[in-house]
């Protein structure tokens, strides 16, 4: 990784990058007022990584999602500004055909429950196959062929292509859900807490399965999730992201080691300890502000116990506080130029 | 692996419904009835013992005998014969008025629940419209307005009863629309036809199903109603309902000249009635198992 310094936007080796979204703002106009779902949003996603996708409920996450895929509900939701880069095109040029073409394509996404994101009336083959018709030129033969393929190499025997939803376990579900995802090839993966709705044995599974096929198929995913545990299981980097902005992005391993951000510490402090016995678990005071009425300045300020007066005003930007590690709190970072040994003894472990 | 399982995994959903069809005796013998009344009107050339309009000037209103088995009426024609030719009629108008229904509300419906906004508007305010006329009313204005004829009954008995097939698939529509399966259609790049004509309608399928059932039963009756009064089908072709209108004047001394024709129809109406409620249970995805 080559960091360019002095910049206060992520920097990008254009080579590898797969996407890149900029200053993205995506509201929810309703007629009680207007939710900042998304506000001045940057990432950036290079070819064959996995970015984990973290936040609350109601940060901007999925909203973030579907803006890469332009699926937005509109109305009430509106793309304000911003570029979504894909492949170097900007998604949010394209005409809604186009958007169509891509859909399924290159761009693929999981949703969250497998139960409901099946179509309960037709056959798990039909369901396969229908993507491959919408993007490739092939017979419903062919087509149905491919599903077959597909599905054995989600681990679901070939004979029950014929069978519809209700006969299929949440788990194999999914493993379908994942088949329809991948069977185009797709070169971006969205997964939007695929596993939230599965029990914790059979999450295993299908994150182990995920992990295998994004590298068989070479494709570059977005995780969302808000469980640490999945981030440090099979991302590369990671987006906290808070009140619809991305607080701090970093590589795995920095982020887990030495977290900046006082939002990314408090998700951190707030994981039980196994060894420790406590009563009550470490607690972010208060709540995630209302999209409707943000803060002014850095809208995690109310909450932060390291606040100082220019947050209240000033929005701050991202700075690189090391190598590819980036994040929006300039309290932090200058504590933690001026003393870095307060975050040196977990650095060991790097 | 145990065939009698391997045979329940095997099941489409249509032999779930029939499945669950059986245990219900009443609709089934709905069914049974409806299926021998479509038989009957299919072959009645060949059932019928003399055509509809064989006018037997010795034998006026007979009583039902070895020649005539339902008796004559005010031409000497034979009742019976003309009820089988009647079964074609009445049958036929049911069909294809819910049929005219089902498809331009349906469409209509579902444009509508799909769309939302401005076009869900307009098109449900003169559902509305339509709605606020009483039914038969509407009928009647109709078909007195394109004249009477076997068509233009179709047409009237159709599209007054467009706007309720309009509710309930937009209803329908609007209940599957918000599911994720929906999104994810959406998100592997169908285009919103697909998506309404592929996910969302064969989904909906159930309420507009049983609506249509009873629809049937509703437009025979509202046909006979309507050539009751002359503007439906024209003498001497045989309807039920014309033929009760025709044999209204002698129901003092020949009573047999409306009975026959009204219990046709209330058979008709009632197997159709049992069979629908029976599919609307069968179909209630709350008793899936």
């Amino acid at each position: 990784m080559k960091p360019t310094a002095k910049n206060d936007r992520i920097p990008a080796p254009e080579e590898r990058l797969l996407l890149e979204i900029r200053d993205l703002v995506i509201h929810y106009e309703t007629d009680d007022g207007t939710v900042h779902a998304v506000e001045n949003l940057d990432l950036r996603l290079r070819r064959g990584e996995t970015l984990g996708f973290v936040g609350e409920t109601g940060a901007g996450k999925t909203t973030t999602a579907l803006g890469i895929m332009r699926l937005i509900p509109s109305p009430p939701g509106v793309i304000k500004s911003g570029k979504i880069l894909f492949e170097g095109e900007d998604l949010l040029e394209k005409s809604e055909a186009e958007m169509r073409a891509i859909r399924g394509d290159k761009i693929a996404m999981i949703f969250q429950d497998p139960m409901t994101s099946l179509n309960p009336v037709m056959t798990m083959g039909k369901q396969i196959a229908e993507v491959v018709r919408l993007h490739r030129k092939v017979s419903e033969k062919e087509a149905l062929a491919i599903a077959g393929d597909m599905l054995e190499l989600v681990g679901i025997p070939r004979e029950r292509i014929h069978e519809y939803p209700h006969q299929f376990s949440g788990g194999m579900k999914q493993r379908v859900v994942i088949a329809i995802a991948l069977v185009c090839d797709p070169s971006l993966l969205i997964a939007d807490e695929p596993t939230t709705a599965l029990d914790v044995t059979i999450q295993a599974q299908v994150l182990n399965l995920m992990k295998k096929l994004k590298q068989q198929f070479s494709a570059s995913m977005i995780l969302i999730t808000h469980d640490m545990g999945i981030v440090a299981d099979i991302c590369d980097t990671v987006a906290i992201m808070y009140a619809g902005r991305v607080v701090e992005y970093a590589d795995k391993a920095s982020l887990f080691t030495c977290p900046v951000h006082p939002y990314t510490v408090g998700l951190f402090d707030s994981v039980p300890d196994l060894e420790d016995d406590k009563e009550e678990l470490n607690v972010i005071p208060g709540l995630m502000p209302d999209p409707m009425d943000l803060p002014q300045g850095c809208t995690f300020h109310p909450r932060c116990r390291f606040a100082v007066e220019t947050c209240r005003l000033e929005k701050p930007a991202m700075k690189e506080v090391a190598p590819g590690h980036f994040v929006a709190c300039p309290v932090r970072a200058k504590m933690l130029r001026e003393h870095p040994e307060q975050n040196a003894g977990n650095e060991g472990e790097n | 692996m145990n065939t009698a399982i391997e045979q329940r995994k095997k099941r489409t959903p249509l032999m779930e419904v029939l499945f669950r069809l059986k245990k219900s005796p009443l609709a089934m013998a709905g069914l049974l009835v409806v299926i021998l009344l479509v038989v009957v009107a299919l072959f009645a050339n060949v059932l019928a013992p003399y055509s509809y309009s064989k006018q037997h000037l010795t034998h006026m209103f007979e009583g039902p005998s070895k020649n005539f088995l339902l008796g004559t009426d005010e031409f000497g024609r034979d009742i019976l014969s003309r009820l089988i030719y009647g079964a074609r009629i009445s049958l036929m108008v049911g069909f294809i008025a819910v049929s005219i229904a089902l498809l331009a509300g349906g469409v209509l419906g579902a444009i509508s629940g799909y769309y939302g906004g401005w076009i869900d508007n307009a098109i449900m305010r003169v559902m509305d419209v339509l709605l606020s006329i009483p039914q038969t009313l509407l009928a009647i204005a109709i078909a007195a307005s394109l004249g009477p004829g076997l068509f233009n009954l179709m047409i009237a008995v159709g599209v007054s009863s467009m706007p309720q097939y309009a509710r309930i698939v937009r209803s329908s529509v609007l209940s599957i629309r918000g599911m994720e399966f929906i999104e994810a259609a959406h998100a592997v790049g169908s285009s919103d036809m697909r998506i309404i004509f592929k996910h969302i309608l064969p989904n909906s399928m159930a309420p507009i199903i049983v609506q249509a059932t009873l629809g049937v039963a509703f437009a025979i009756l509202n046909a006979a109603g309507l050539s009751f009064i002359g503007l439906g089908i024209q003498p001497p072709y045989p309807e039920w309902g014309a033929m009760l209108s025709g044999g209204r004047q002698y129901i003092r001394d020949y009573p047999h000249l409306t009975l026959y024709p009204g219990l046709a129809i209330m058979i008709t109406i009632l197997a159709l009635n049992f069979l629908g409620d029976g599919l609307r249970d069968a179909l209630d995805p709350k008793l899936k198992r």
